[in-house]
Protein backbone atom coordinates (compact mmCIF):
# COMPACT_ATOMS: atom_id res chain seq x y z
CA UNK A 1 0.00 0.00 0.00
CA UNK A 2 1.17 3.51 -0.77
CA UNK A 3 0.92 5.79 2.07
CA UNK A 4 -0.84 8.98 1.88
CA UNK A 5 1.68 11.28 2.33
CA UNK A 6 3.05 10.15 -1.01
CA UNK A 7 0.09 11.45 -2.67
CA UNK A 8 0.06 14.69 -1.03
CA UNK A 9 3.95 15.21 -2.07
CA UNK A 10 3.02 14.58 -5.31
CA UNK A 11 0.15 17.10 -5.29
CA UNK A 12 2.40 19.58 -3.29
CA UNK A 13 4.76 18.72 -5.85
CA UNK A 14 2.27 19.65 -9.13
CA UNK A 15 0.40 22.54 -7.56
CA UNK A 16 4.01 24.14 -6.98
CA UNK A 17 4.40 23.88 -10.57
CA UNK A 18 1.33 25.27 -11.44
CA UNK A 19 1.35 28.10 -9.22
CA UNK A 20 5.52 29.14 -10.67
CA UNK A 21 3.81 28.79 -14.18
CA UNK A 22 0.90 31.02 -13.37
CA UNK A 23 3.27 33.45 -11.79
CA UNK A 24 6.39 33.66 -14.00
CA UNK A 25 4.72 32.46 -18.08
CA UNK A 26 4.43 35.68 -20.50
CA UNK A 27 1.92 33.97 -22.62
CA UNK A 28 -1.60 33.64 -21.06
CA UNK A 29 -2.63 30.37 -22.24
CA UNK A 30 0.60 29.16 -20.37
CA UNK A 31 -0.70 31.10 -17.40
CA UNK A 32 -4.05 29.06 -17.82
CA UNK A 33 -2.22 25.58 -17.81
CA UNK A 34 -0.71 26.63 -14.84
CA UNK A 35 -4.09 26.86 -13.31
CA UNK A 36 -5.00 23.45 -14.87
CA UNK A 37 -2.38 21.60 -12.88
CA UNK A 38 -2.73 23.64 -10.12
CA UNK A 39 -6.41 22.48 -10.14
CA UNK A 40 -5.53 18.75 -10.71
CA UNK A 41 -3.15 19.18 -7.51
CA UNK A 42 -6.31 19.51 -5.66
CA UNK A 43 -8.43 16.64 -7.60
CA UNK A 44 -5.05 14.40 -6.53
CA UNK A 45 -5.59 15.62 -2.62
CA UNK A 46 -9.44 15.41 -3.02
CA UNK A 47 -9.06 11.74 -4.15
CA UNK A 48 -6.35 10.92 -1.81
CA UNK A 49 -8.25 11.88 1.05
CA UNK A 50 -11.49 10.48 0.14
CA UNK A 51 -9.08 6.60 -0.13
CA UNK A 52 -7.75 7.06 3.14
CA UNK A 53 -10.76 8.53 5.31
CA UNK A 54 -12.34 6.12 7.27
CA UNK A 55 -16.01 6.41 5.21
CA UNK A 56 -15.24 5.29 1.74
CA UNK A 57 -18.24 4.72 0.75
CA UNK A 58 -19.26 8.51 1.37
CA UNK A 59 -17.71 9.34 -1.47
CA UNK A 60 -17.73 13.00 -1.20
CA UNK A 61 -13.96 13.48 -2.66
CA UNK A 62 -15.12 11.82 -5.69
CA UNK A 63 -18.40 13.86 -6.14
CA UNK A 64 -15.93 16.86 -5.22
CA UNK A 65 -13.02 15.92 -7.70
CA UNK A 66 -15.79 15.67 -10.54
CA UNK A 67 -17.35 19.13 -9.72
CA UNK A 68 -13.69 20.58 -10.05
CA UNK A 69 -12.99 18.93 -13.15
CA UNK A 70 -16.66 20.90 -14.11
CA UNK A 71 -15.62 23.80 -13.34
CA UNK A 72 -12.05 23.84 -14.48
CA UNK A 73 -13.86 23.12 -17.94
CA UNK A 74 -15.89 26.10 -17.79
CA UNK A 75 -13.13 27.92 -16.14
CA UNK A 76 -10.97 27.13 -19.20
CA UNK A 77 -13.27 27.55 -22.22
CA UNK A 78 -14.03 31.22 -20.54
CA UNK A 79 -10.37 31.99 -20.22
CA UNK A 80 -9.33 30.92 -23.45
CA UNK A 81 -12.43 32.80 -25.40
CA UNK A 82 -10.89 35.84 -22.96
CA UNK A 83 -7.32 35.19 -24.54
CA UNK A 84 -8.64 34.77 -27.82
CA UNK A 85 -10.85 38.00 -27.91
CA UNK A 86 -8.06 40.26 -26.34
CA UNK A 87 -5.87 38.71 -29.26
CA UNK A 88 -7.90 39.81 -31.67
CA UNK A 89 -7.82 43.27 -30.04
CA UNK A 90 -4.60 43.73 -28.70
CA UNK A 91 -2.83 41.40 -31.25
CA UNK A 92 -0.70 39.67 -28.19
CA UNK A 93 -1.17 37.29 -25.71
CA UNK A 94 1.52 38.59 -23.66
CA UNK A 95 0.24 39.07 -20.35
CA UNK A 96 2.95 41.87 -19.73
CA UNK A 97 1.48 44.37 -22.73
CA UNK A 98 -1.46 43.57 -21.12
CA UNK A 99 -1.63 46.54 -18.80
CA UNK A 100 -4.59 48.72 -19.30
CA UNK A 101 -5.24 48.84 -16.08
CA UNK A 102 -2.41 49.14 -14.35
CA UNK A 103 -1.77 52.44 -12.31
CA UNK B 1 22.26 3.21 13.18
CA UNK B 2 22.21 2.26 9.84
CA UNK B 3 19.51 3.67 7.28
CA UNK B 4 16.81 1.20 5.96
CA UNK B 5 15.80 1.30 2.85
CA UNK B 6 12.36 -0.55 2.93
CA UNK B 7 11.73 -2.63 -0.01
CA UNK B 8 8.98 -1.44 -2.14
CA UNK B 9 5.51 -3.10 -3.21
CA UNK B 10 4.49 -3.32 -6.45
CA UNK B 11 1.82 -1.18 -5.94
CA UNK B 12 4.52 1.39 -5.08
CA UNK B 13 6.86 1.23 -7.50
CA UNK B 14 4.06 1.89 -10.06
CA UNK B 15 2.95 4.64 -7.94
CA UNK B 16 6.73 5.83 -8.16
CA UNK B 17 7.18 5.41 -11.98
CA UNK B 18 4.14 7.29 -12.54
CA UNK B 19 4.55 10.12 -9.77
CA UNK B 20 7.90 10.89 -11.38
CA UNK B 21 6.45 11.19 -14.79
CA UNK B 22 3.44 13.20 -13.76
CA UNK B 23 6.13 15.53 -11.75
CA UNK B 24 8.49 15.98 -14.64
CA UNK B 25 5.65 16.29 -17.31
CA UNK B 26 4.18 18.99 -14.87
CA UNK B 27 7.47 20.62 -14.51
CA UNK B 28 8.16 20.59 -18.46
CA UNK B 29 4.83 22.47 -19.17
CA UNK B 30 5.72 25.60 -16.76
CA UNK B 31 9.25 25.19 -18.27
CA UNK B 32 9.26 24.24 -21.64
CA UNK B 33 9.87 26.99 -24.24
CA UNK B 34 7.63 25.97 -27.08
CA UNK B 35 4.01 26.48 -25.82
CA UNK B 36 2.97 23.51 -27.88
CA UNK B 37 5.13 21.54 -26.23
CA UNK B 38 3.64 22.84 -23.02
CA UNK B 39 0.21 21.71 -23.91
CA UNK B 40 1.71 18.12 -24.97
CA UNK B 41 3.52 18.20 -21.28
CA UNK B 42 0.41 18.94 -20.25
CA UNK B 43 -1.42 16.13 -21.51
CA UNK B 44 0.74 13.57 -20.29
CA UNK B 45 0.58 15.03 -16.52
CA UNK B 46 -3.22 14.76 -17.22
CA UNK B 47 -2.56 11.34 -18.19
CA UNK B 48 -0.13 10.85 -14.91
CA UNK B 49 -2.85 12.00 -12.76
CA UNK B 50 -5.31 9.83 -14.45
CA UNK B 51 -3.28 6.82 -13.67
CA UNK B 52 -2.93 8.28 -9.75
CA UNK B 53 -6.60 8.00 -9.63
CA UNK B 54 -6.55 4.32 -10.93
CA UNK B 55 -3.91 3.52 -8.17
CA UNK B 56 -6.02 4.96 -5.68
CA UNK B 57 -9.08 3.40 -6.85
CA UNK B 58 -11.79 5.89 -8.20
CA UNK B 59 -11.63 4.20 -11.85
CA UNK B 60 -14.55 6.11 -12.41
CA UNK B 61 -12.80 9.55 -12.11
CA UNK B 62 -9.92 8.07 -14.06
CA UNK B 63 -12.33 7.31 -16.74
CA UNK B 64 -13.93 11.03 -16.57
CA UNK B 65 -10.22 12.66 -16.19
CA UNK B 66 -9.03 11.22 -19.80
CA UNK B 67 -12.40 11.94 -21.72
CA UNK B 68 -12.61 16.01 -19.79
CA UNK B 69 -9.28 16.93 -19.48
CA UNK B 70 -7.15 14.90 -22.06
CA UNK B 71 -10.20 14.68 -24.74
CA UNK B 72 -11.78 18.23 -24.25
CA UNK B 73 -9.81 20.75 -22.33
CA UNK B 74 -6.31 19.78 -24.20
CA UNK B 75 -8.42 19.68 -27.47
CA UNK B 76 -9.51 23.34 -26.41
CA UNK B 77 -6.04 24.53 -25.53
CA UNK B 78 -4.34 23.12 -28.45
CA UNK B 79 -6.93 24.89 -30.54
CA UNK B 80 -6.89 28.08 -28.40
CA UNK B 81 -2.77 28.22 -29.62
CA UNK B 82 -3.33 27.77 -32.58
CA UNK B 83 -5.76 30.57 -32.86
CA UNK B 84 -3.41 33.26 -31.22
CA UNK B 85 -0.11 31.62 -32.89
CA UNK B 86 2.26 33.93 -34.64
CA UNK B 87 3.16 36.49 -32.21
CA UNK B 88 4.97 34.34 -29.88
CA UNK B 89 7.64 32.82 -32.12
CA UNK B 90 10.71 34.00 -31.56
CA UNK B 91 10.36 35.48 -28.07
CA UNK B 92 13.99 35.30 -26.28
CA UNK B 93 11.77 33.85 -23.21
CA UNK B 94 8.98 32.16 -22.26
CA UNK B 95 9.10 33.12 -18.74
CA UNK B 96 8.01 37.32 -17.39
CA UNK B 97 9.90 39.77 -15.70
CA UNK B 98 8.54 38.99 -12.45
CA UNK B 99 9.28 35.00 -13.03
CA UNK B 100 12.71 35.17 -10.31
CA UNK B 101 10.02 36.21 -7.35
CA UNK B 102 7.39 33.90 -8.88
CA UNK B 103 10.04 31.23 -8.56
CA UNK B 104 10.97 32.13 -4.79
CA UNK B 105 7.26 32.54 -4.04
CA UNK B 106 6.24 28.87 -5.67
CA UNK B 107 9.65 27.70 -3.99
CA UNK B 108 8.81 29.09 -0.28
CA UNK B 109 5.38 27.23 -0.83
CA UNK B 110 6.55 23.95 -1.55
CA UNK B 111 8.85 24.13 1.14
CA UNK B 112 5.92 25.45 3.50
CA UNK B 113 3.67 22.50 1.93
CA UNK B 114 6.28 19.99 2.72
CA UNK B 115 7.27 21.07 6.38
CA UNK B 116 3.56 21.08 7.37
CA UNK B 117 3.34 17.54 5.44
CA UNK B 118 5.96 16.55 8.14
CA UNK B 119 4.24 17.40 11.40
CA UNK B 120 1.09 15.60 10.25
CA UNK B 121 1.04 11.72 11.03
CA UNK B 122 -0.96 10.83 8.21
CA UNK B 123 -2.25 7.27 7.67
CA UNK B 124 -0.06 4.50 6.07
CA UNK B 125 -2.74 2.44 5.18
CA UNK B 126 -6.20 2.69 3.41
CA UNK B 127 -9.43 0.44 4.01
CA UNK B 128 -10.52 -1.83 1.79
CA UNK B 129 -13.40 -0.70 -0.60
CA UNK B 130 -16.12 -3.10 -0.06
CA UNK B 131 -16.89 -5.42 -2.95
CA UNK B 132 -20.59 -5.41 -3.48
CA UNK B 133 -20.49 -1.42 -3.69
CA UNK B 134 -20.49 -0.44 -6.73
CA UNK B 135 -19.08 3.31 -6.34
CA UNK B 136 -20.29 4.25 -9.67
CA UNK B 137 -24.10 4.10 -8.51
CA UNK B 138 -23.30 5.85 -5.36
CA UNK B 139 -21.61 8.61 -7.39
CA UNK B 140 -25.37 8.96 -9.11
CA UNK B 141 -27.12 8.49 -5.77
CA UNK B 142 -25.15 11.78 -4.41
CA UNK B 143 -25.93 14.02 -7.50
CA UNK B 144 -29.42 13.94 -7.30
CA UNK B 145 -29.75 13.69 -3.83
CA UNK B 146 -26.88 15.00 -1.29
CA UNK B 147 -25.40 17.79 -3.91
CA UNK B 148 -27.94 17.98 -6.16
CA UNK B 149 -27.72 22.18 -5.51
CA UNK B 150 -24.48 21.85 -6.51
CA UNK B 151 -25.23 19.48 -9.48
CA UNK B 152 -27.92 22.30 -10.85
CA UNK B 153 -25.19 25.05 -10.11
CA UNK B 154 -22.74 23.03 -12.50
CA UNK B 155 -25.77 22.77 -15.06
CA UNK B 156 -25.97 26.48 -14.69
CA UNK B 157 -22.29 27.53 -14.92
CA UNK B 158 -21.75 25.43 -17.95
CA UNK B 159 -24.52 27.20 -19.56
CA UNK B 160 -23.05 30.23 -18.27
CA UNK B 161 -19.30 29.51 -19.65
CA UNK B 162 -20.70 28.48 -22.97
CA UNK B 163 -22.84 31.70 -23.67
CA UNK B 164 -20.15 33.35 -22.50
CA UNK B 165 -17.13 32.07 -24.43
CA UNK B 166 -19.54 32.08 -27.68
CA UNK B 167 -20.18 35.84 -27.26
CA UNK B 168 -16.19 36.50 -25.77
CA UNK B 169 -15.02 34.42 -29.11
CA UNK B 170 -17.27 34.96 -32.07
CA UNK B 171 -15.98 37.62 -34.45
CA UNK B 172 -18.77 39.96 -33.95
CA UNK C 1 -7.61 -4.09 -7.58
CA UNK C 2 -4.34 -2.70 -9.33
CA UNK C 3 -3.47 -6.31 -10.69
CA UNK C 4 -6.85 -5.80 -12.85
CA UNK C 5 -4.99 -3.24 -15.00
CA UNK C 6 -2.21 -5.30 -16.11
CA UNK C 7 -3.52 -5.73 -19.37
CA UNK C 8 -3.85 -2.07 -19.96
CA UNK C 9 0.03 -1.54 -18.62
CA UNK C 10 1.01 -4.09 -21.23
CA UNK C 11 -1.16 -2.57 -24.16
CA UNK C 12 0.36 0.83 -22.73
CA UNK C 13 3.91 -0.79 -23.01
CA UNK C 14 3.57 -2.62 -26.10
CA UNK C 15 2.14 0.71 -28.20
CA UNK C 16 4.84 2.67 -26.79
CA UNK C 17 7.30 0.14 -27.62
CA UNK C 18 5.71 -0.48 -31.23
CA UNK C 19 5.79 3.36 -32.04
CA UNK C 20 9.59 3.29 -30.91
CA UNK C 21 10.55 0.58 -33.02
CA UNK C 22 8.42 2.12 -36.09
CA UNK C 23 10.37 5.38 -35.57
CA UNK C 24 13.76 4.37 -34.45
CA UNK C 25 14.36 1.84 -37.04
CA UNK C 26 14.18 3.53 -40.51
CA UNK C 27 16.06 6.73 -38.57
CA UNK C 28 18.71 3.76 -37.90
CA UNK C 29 18.97 1.47 -41.22
CA UNK C 30 17.16 3.64 -44.04
CA UNK C 31 19.28 5.54 -45.84
CA UNK C 32 18.96 9.50 -45.82
CA UNK C 33 18.80 11.38 -49.07
CA UNK C 34 17.21 14.50 -48.12
CA UNK C 35 16.01 16.54 -50.68
CA UNK C 36 13.65 20.06 -50.86
CA UNK C 37 10.64 17.92 -51.91
CA UNK C 38 11.04 15.65 -49.24
CA UNK C 39 11.05 17.90 -46.38
CA UNK C 40 7.67 19.74 -47.64
CA UNK C 41 4.17 19.05 -45.80
CA UNK C 42 2.62 15.84 -46.73
CA UNK C 43 -1.14 17.71 -48.05
CA UNK C 44 -2.37 14.35 -49.91
CA UNK C 45 -0.48 15.64 -53.66
CA UNK C 46 -1.96 18.70 -53.06
CA UNK C 47 1.26 21.25 -53.33
CA UNK C 48 1.04 24.18 -49.64
CA UNK C 49 -0.13 27.29 -50.78
CA UNK C 50 0.37 29.01 -47.60
CA UNK C 51 2.07 28.44 -44.20
CA UNK C 52 0.51 26.15 -42.08
CA UNK C 53 0.56 28.45 -39.08
CA UNK C 54 -1.12 31.05 -39.73
CA UNK C 55 -4.66 32.14 -37.94
CA UNK C 56 -7.29 29.69 -37.64
CA UNK C 57 -10.80 30.19 -37.95
CA UNK C 58 -12.85 30.72 -34.41
CA UNK C 59 -15.16 27.95 -35.29
CA UNK C 60 -12.73 25.80 -34.79
CA UNK C 61 -12.24 26.66 -30.86
CA UNK C 62 -16.44 26.96 -30.95
CA UNK C 63 -16.65 23.06 -31.76
CA UNK C 64 -14.42 22.45 -29.15
CA UNK C 65 -15.84 24.45 -26.68
CA UNK C 66 -19.32 22.54 -27.10
CA UNK C 67 -17.45 19.39 -26.99
CA UNK C 68 -16.02 20.18 -23.78
CA UNK C 69 -19.43 21.45 -22.34
CA UNK C 70 -21.33 17.91 -23.64
CA UNK C 71 -18.27 15.74 -22.39
CA UNK C 72 -18.72 16.80 -18.92
CA UNK C 73 -22.75 16.13 -19.29
CA UNK C 74 -21.97 12.51 -20.50
CA UNK C 75 -19.59 12.50 -17.04
CA UNK C 76 -22.60 13.40 -15.14
CA UNK C 77 -24.96 11.52 -17.17
CA UNK C 78 -23.25 8.07 -16.81
CA UNK C 79 -23.27 7.23 -12.70
CA UNK C 80 -26.88 8.51 -12.86
CA UNK C 81 -27.59 6.27 -15.54
CA UNK C 82 -26.60 3.19 -13.55
CA UNK C 83 -28.41 4.04 -10.74
CA UNK C 84 -32.00 5.44 -12.30
CA UNK C 85 -34.16 2.37 -11.90
CA UNK C 86 -33.85 2.75 -7.85
CA UNK C 87 -33.92 6.82 -7.90
CA UNK C 88 -37.47 6.68 -9.25
CA UNK C 89 -39.11 9.97 -10.88
CA UNK C 90 -37.51 12.82 -9.05
CA UNK C 91 -33.93 11.78 -10.02
CA UNK C 92 -35.71 11.61 -13.41
CA UNK C 93 -36.97 15.53 -13.14
CA UNK C 94 -33.19 16.85 -11.78
CA UNK C 95 -31.60 15.31 -14.81
CA UNK C 96 -33.70 16.67 -17.29
CA UNK C 97 -33.97 20.03 -15.79
CA UNK C 98 -29.87 20.30 -15.54
CA UNK C 99 -30.40 19.26 -19.47
CA UNK C 100 -32.84 21.90 -19.71
CA UNK C 101 -30.47 24.24 -18.74
CA UNK C 102 -27.57 23.22 -20.84
CA UNK C 103 -29.92 22.83 -23.86
CA UNK C 104 -30.71 26.42 -23.15
CA UNK C 105 -27.17 27.33 -23.59
CA UNK C 106 -26.19 25.21 -26.87
CA UNK C 107 -29.93 27.01 -28.51
CA UNK C 108 -28.14 29.96 -27.87
CA UNK C 109 -25.08 28.90 -29.70
CA UNK C 110 -26.86 27.83 -32.36
CA UNK C 111 -28.99 31.04 -32.75
CA UNK C 112 -25.60 33.35 -32.86
CA UNK C 113 -24.35 31.16 -35.76
CA UNK C 114 -21.50 29.60 -33.75
CA UNK C 115 -22.26 26.96 -35.84
CA UNK C 116 -21.93 28.41 -38.68
CA UNK C 117 -19.20 28.24 -41.30
CA UNK C 118 -19.59 30.65 -43.24
CA UNK C 119 -19.61 28.20 -46.30
CA UNK C 120 -22.46 29.93 -48.33
CA UNK C 121 -23.03 33.89 -48.65
CA UNK C 122 -26.78 34.21 -48.05
CA UNK C 123 -28.35 37.84 -49.39
CA UNK C 124 -27.90 40.62 -47.17
CA UNK C 125 -24.69 38.95 -45.27
CA UNK C 126 -21.77 40.75 -45.29
CA UNK C 127 -20.38 38.86 -42.40
CA UNK C 128 -18.30 36.11 -44.68
CA UNK C 129 -16.90 38.67 -46.88
CA UNK C 130 -16.01 41.20 -44.15
CA UNK C 131 -13.89 38.14 -42.26
CA UNK C 132 -12.13 37.41 -45.54
CA UNK C 133 -11.21 41.02 -46.02
CA UNK C 134 -10.15 41.13 -42.27
CA UNK C 135 -7.85 37.82 -42.59
CA UNK C 136 -6.43 38.91 -46.30
CA UNK C 137 -5.03 42.50 -43.93
CA UNK C 138 -3.41 39.94 -41.17
CA UNK C 139 -1.56 38.08 -43.46
CA UNK C 140 0.12 41.33 -44.81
Amino acid sequence: MVPLSWYLILAAFLFTCGLFGALARRNAIAVLMGIELMLNAANINLVAFWRYSGAVTDLAGQVFALFIIAVAAAEAAVGLALIIAVYRKRKTVNVEELDLLAG
Amino acid sequence: MPIEIPIPTVTQVIFLVMALFTAACGLMVVISRNLFHSALFLVGALFGVAAIFVLLEAEFLAVGQVLVYIGAIATLIVFAIMLTRGMMRGRTSPMNHVSGRGALGALVFFVALLAFLKKVPWPEQAQAIPVDESLIAGLGDKFVTTYVVAFEAVGLLLMVALIGAVMLARDR
Amino acid sequence: MAIDYLPLLILIILAMGFAAIAMGLPAVLGPKLPNKQKYEPYESGIIPFADARRRFPVQYYLVAMLFVVFDIEVIFLYPWAVILNRLGLFALVEMAIFLLILLVGYVYCWKRGALDWGGQVRPGDDVVESQVVESQVEEE
